[in-house]
């Protein structure tokens, strides 16, 4: 009968134990999980069990968490996204939620780029720890994306962005996500790279403060390769701060409009 | 002539850039993305394109927050 271990597919004996499996595929597994749930060695298995074999502490090889990805995502899709390099301009609320998204979906390479440090007030609602604090935001954060996925190639550059440095900073990148703060400086950085790349799409934030309804949250396209993620009008000001909900489904609808992008989907709806 | 300006059509009386333009409207152009027949402009080139009958232009405001 037919078993998955680790998301391999395994062919194994009617009535074999879990632990007979684990013997003979990772033998010093210290931790059976059969469908979800914690097992017992002589737990017996059934046809098209999930068996997930574990040994505690043991960080997986490239290897073994690339087949993961690739079962979990479908080979076609893990093997583009692992082969495509991203740029994200800022790692604040934006950024830094937008690169462990991508982390996670296993993009091979991430340029970060950010002159600030972890202040005790980002962490409202940006992805860094409370340790954390006085370090460059690029570092903590590439130390952040090594514990999710240490396969994840991450350049982070500790620098202020300006029209002089982007192209050299983001020459690399297919597509980059614009994750600043000030108006200004997403204005600075959409100009200046689509000026210096004008077939790479930006992928950019705009309108996520405050507590209002996350369905006001869209993604638009409004230029050939310009797409826009937010509400569009609700700027951080007094009484509308910038909250860790909202700014976060703003970010994953950068991150999710960069996943469809790499894959040939039209970010915004179904059709073409 | 006439032009699409954010998706509605606009009459212009002259020949103009799309800096004149966009200062008949009191645009703040540091917090603006502008698109003329779908491509991103740079504020550089603001001055030396002219509008022509039947371009299309677009204003986009950022907001800051992030």
């Amino acid at each position: 009968m037919q078993v998955k271990v680790n998301e391999q597919n395994y062919t194994v004996d009617t009535n074999e134990s879990v632990g007979s499996v684990r013997d003979r595929i990772k033998a010093d597994a210290d931790l059976l999980i059969v469908n979800g749930f914690p097992a017992q060695a002589e737990t017996l298995l059934n046809n098209g069990d999930q068996v997930v074999l574990i040994r505690r502490g043991e960080i997986p090889g490239a290897d073994e968490l690339d087949a993961l990805l690739t079962a979990r995502h479908t080979p076609g899709v893990h093997e583009v996204v692992k082969q495509s390099t991203i740029g994200i301009a800022g790692v604040g609320g934006l950024g830094s939620a937008i690169a462990i998204a991508l982390a996670r979906t296993g993009i091979g390479h991430l340029i970060i780029a950010d002159f600030d440090v972890v202040e005790p007030s980002n962490l409202n609602r940006q992805q860094y720890f409370i340790d954390q604090i006085g370090l460059p935001k690029v570092y903590a954060l590439r130390d952040t994306l090594a514990r999710i996925n240490p396969h994840v190639r991450v350049t982070a550059c500790h620098l202020r962005l300006t029209p002089a440095n982007i192209d050299e900073v983001f020459g690399h990148a297919l597509i980059l996500a614009e994750a600043f703060d000030l108006a200004e400086q997403k204005v600075m950085l959409i100009e200046t790279f689509a000026a210096r790349f004008p077939d790479r799409p930006i992928v950019t934030g705009s309108g996520m403060a405050g507590y209002g309804p996350a369905n006001t949250v869209q993604s638009q396209q409004v230029a050939s390769n310009l797409y826009i993620c937010g509400d569009g009008s609700t700027a951080a000001a007094p009484g509308t701060g910038l909250m860790a909900p909202r700014v976060g489904v703003a970010a994953h609808h950068q991150a999710n409009a960069i996943l469809r992008l790499l894959l040939g989907e039209n970010p915004v709806s179904e059709k073409e | 002539m006439e032009i699409i300006f954010n998706g509605k059509p606009r009459e212009l009386q002259q020949s103009i850039n799309i800096q004149e333009f966009l200062d008949q409207l009191q645009l703040d152009c540091l917090q603006i993305v502008v698109e003329h027949n779908r491509n991103i402009i740079s504020r550089q080139r603001l001055t030396d394109t002219i509008l022509s009958h039947g371009d299309t232009l677009e204003v986009i405001h950022f907001v800051g927050g992030g």
